[in-house]
């Protein structure tokens, strides 16, 4: 299961604000000194900018912001609606062949393999090329209410609602800063040699690996932030009980939904060909193949070797052009055909994504080659590579990670052998 | 609200009906059925109205008449109403009123083909969507519909004189009229004003009718008559005070039709139609209203709304506060917003409800919010 950190309100509300400083390229006010190593003793990649140089990145990436926004028109629209209608086809002719998956040919079930690798295909559509992009108001602009970030409901167990909480707000503000955006490593994994290792760790590439095949069921976990509300229950307020209970029957409602449609009518309605079984297991399948799918995408953005965290205490008073720094230090893209981008909703252009969040997807490809040439002229590392690549990376470092970092004149073993001990002392003494 | 199947027939088809409603909801969870049927036939009896142009027909250099059949879910109008009208222009949709023409029991008439609805518009410098009507439309494309409304229309039974008061493209609703009702108006005069004859909308039609003594027409054309003197009325129909009058054009002509009227002391006579809502002339800074929570703040142009409904009190939904979440979207009803961030103004021009971010807006002159 996830464990996210408890929700951290995004201002103090008592603050007294001016403008604020993301929104708007402009510092006045002296910025502090980037250090030359991170904690983990690993080099700061942005460590030989000035902060005039931020600020000019900040202006160029505006600019070319505004260009693509300015630019947008019926050739994107015709696009979204494109797909939405190519994913709706594609799900109803896949249900419909799975109305007779127990049809046997030859000893050989050809509807069932049809079906479920359409479904499984029309599935990971709706939740990355749609659903993601959608809720994230990438297509409110234009103002058609059946696209629109306030109104999509997605084909999985987190409710739209709560997911944009967690998603939109909390991570894509906070991208990468540990402590603050509960997507590294989702409370479970350790993914950074600057994330403090504990013995719960040492097992997590089981975590992982049960992460990805439940990866629907996580993201509603550490959406409604369960793991913060079990281990501070006895601390909270009744109204925070109270917002708990209601967020979490939400998401409870939207697991029945779900499931009754793909655990249960479905199957029913395939009963009269004797498909009901097939039915079932192919839909078991789809929402399998759709969930290591997704996981496999999402930890290519974030967790391959040569992506930077950043200290809770770097973004303080953040400027618009330190916080695009840090969306393009703290993403990674995959490479890979058309089809390969439209597969992963185009975060396979995960840094073009954090930069411009609200920018629709299909556009990330047509800039990537702008923000690429800049990361570059700035000496920045621009980090990409195949699918396959980066996610063995990411799994082997979920394995090398598992362990305490390299301490000069220490062993590993020794560290673990006294974390051991630690907790068995904690332990007694609780007794 | 969407009518649902099944939703008003009792007994038991009614309770098969909704079994089978629920059946094809479960099935179609996130989305509703309608989501899939919509695909299929858009245009369905249940369906968000919707409605494909069959033709756009020029009417005069600047003006077009769009031809319109609508979904099966149209329940018809009366004479003189308006629909609104969905349109995605450069993909994004855009809502306008416009007076229907076509003759409310189906039949053909002027043109327009049985079953269709037809409304007329006047392409304006600045009217983004009747433009995009008059030269850009293209017969097959979908567009939205809602249903017809508006009480500019006449009593049962009709008056015995009526006089038609009309500029530019404000002819339309009263056109809706005429083609309808003209068989049961004894005595009928219509005052019709235009740039010249050239820009005069449905010229032969309404020649047609003075030449047979149905209606009597008075074009007022400015580069002849110059722009009509009310005044000017005592001579073109004296008993102009005696008649039920019908009003419908540019906002100059109605309010000091409405002055005139009222000097004459006969304001009750007198309907009007207004289209062409307020303009906005977007401001730096200035009032917000929160419209459900009644709040009404002062604010300058660089403070968000978000920040200023904040300090009032009001009960704000918000998120990252720089613009990329969309946590706070609220709409917004009317008035005009400017992007802190790029400086974009966006004018609040149709009757529909425009979502926007509160987080990276400031007010541009005056808006009220839905919250």
């Amino acid at each position: 299961m996830t464990l996210a950190p408890e929700r951290t309100p995004a201002h103090g509300s008592s603050k007294p604000h001016g403008i604020n400083p993301r929104l708007r390229v402009a510092s006045d006010a002296p910025r502090p000194q980037r250090p030359a190593l991170k904690k983990s003793g690993r080099p700061n990649p942005a460590a030989h900018l000035t902060p005039e140089q931020i600020e000019g990145i900040g202006h160029e990436l505006d600019a070319l912001r505004k260009e693509v926004m300015d630019s947008r028109g019926e050739r994107d629209a015709a696009y979204i609606r494109k797909v939405i209608k190519v994913q709706r086809y594609l799900e109803m002719g896949s249900r419909a062949a799975l109305l007779f998956s127990g049809v046997k040919v030859k000893g050989f079930r050809p509807a069932w393999w049809i079906g479920t690798a359409g479904l499984s295909v029309a599935k990971i559509l709706e939740n990355m090329e749609i659903g993601h992009n959608v809720m994230h108001g990438q297509w409110d602009w234009m103002r058609d209410p059946k696209i629109h970030s306030t109104a999509w409901e997605w084909d999985n167990a987190s409710p739209a609602s709560q997911w944009k909480h967690s998603h939109n707000e909390i991570h894509h503000t906070f991208t990468n800063v540990l402590g603050r955006d509960n997507d590294l490593g989702y409370g479970i994994l350790r993914v950074d040699e600057d994330q403090k290792w504990s013995l719960f760790y040492l097992f997590q590439p089981i975590w992982h690996v049960g992460n990805a095949l439940l990866f629907e069921y996580s993201i509603a976990a550490y959406d409604l932030e369960l793991g913060g509300y079990l281990a501070k229950k006895h601390r909270l307020s009744e109204e925070d009980k109270a917002e708990f209970r209601k967020n979490r029957d939400e998401v409870l409602a939207k697991i029945r939904r779900q499931a009754t449609k793909d655990y249960l009518v479905h199957p029913a309605l395939s009963a009269v060909t004797g498909s009901a079984r097939t039915t079932l297991t192919a839909n078991v399948v789809a929402n399998l193949v759709r969930n290591v799918w997704t996981n496999t995408v999402i930890i290519c953005g974030h967790f391959p070797p040569g992506i930077s965290t950043f200290e809770k205490t770097s973004i303080d008073g953040e400027t618009r052009g330190e916080w695009y720094l840090r969306q393009m230090l703290g993403s990674g893209n995959i490479s890979g055909t058309k089809a390969m981008h439209v597969m992963t909703g185009n975060l396979s252009h995960q840094i073009e994504h954090h930069l411009f969040p609200d920018m629709p997807s299909n556009r990330y490809a047509e800039i990537a080659p702008q923000i690429r040439d800049l990361m570059q002229r700035h000496d920045l590392p621009y980090v990409t590579g195949s699918l396959w690549k980066q996610a063995a990376s990411v799994y082997w470092k979920v394995v090398e990670l598992s362990l305490p970092n390299k301490v000069e004149g220490r062993r590993r073993r020794d560290i673990i052998r006294l974390e051991l001990k630690k907790a068995q002392r904690r332990r007694k003494t609780r007794r | 609200m969407r009518p649902r199947l099944g939703a008003h027939t009792d007994g038991p088809l009614g309770g098969l009906a909704r079994g089978a409603r629920r059946v094809a909801e479960a099935l179609a969870t996130p989305l509703v059925p309608a989501d899939y049927l919509d695909l299929l036939d858009p245009m369905r009896a249940g369906a968000d109205l919707r409605g494909r142009i069959v033709e756009v027909r020029p009417e005069t250099d600047d003006a077009a008449t769009v031809v319109i059949r609508p979904g099966r879910g149209w329940r018809g109008h009366v004479p003189g109403q308006y629909i609104r009208i969905g349109v995605d222009i450069d993909g994004v949709r855009h809502w306008r009123a416009y007076s229907l023409t076509h003759r409310a029991d189906g039949t053909a008439a002027a043109g327009i083909p049985a079953g269709c609805v037809a409304i007329t518009t006047k392409a304006i410098p600045e009217g983004r969507v009747s433009t995009h009507l008059v030269r850009h439309a293209t017969p097959g494309t979908l567009v939205m519909l809602d249903q017809a409304t508006g009480d500019f229309t006449l009593p049962t039974p009709a008056p015995a004189k009526v006089l038609f008061l009309t500029a530019g493209s404000g002819i339309t609703p009263v056109m809706g009229m005429l083609r309808n009702h003209l068989g049961e108006l004894a005595d009928v005069a219509h005052v019709h004003c235009a740039p010249s004859e050239r820009d005069v909308i449905f010229h032969r039609e309404l020649a047609g009718h003075h030449a047979a003594g149905r209606l009597a027409l008075s074009l007022n054309l400015d580069d002849v008559h110059g722009v009509l003197d009310l005044a000017r009325l005592d001579t073109l129909v004296p008993d102009w005070r005696e008649r039920e009058t019908w009003l419908c054009g540019p906002t100059a002509l109605l309010d000091a039709a409405e002055k005139h009227w009222a000097d004459a002391g006969v304001p009750e006579r007198l309907h009007v139609e207004r289209f062409r809502p307020s303009v906005v002339e977007p401001g730096e800074g200035g009032t917000v209203t929160f419209a459900r929570s009644s709040r009404i703040v002062e604010a300058d142009g660089a403070t968000a709304i978000l920040d200023a409904g904040e300090d009032a009190g009001v009960l704000m939904p918000s998120g990252c506060r720089m613009g990329i979440c969309f946590g706070c979207v609220v709409p917004m009803r009317s008035g005009a917003i400017r992007d802190l961030r790029t400086g974009e103004v966006t004018v609040h021009e149709s009757d529909e409800p425009l979502p926007v971010q509160t987080c990276v807006n400031a007010v541009a002159g005056s808006c009220e919010l839905d919250l």
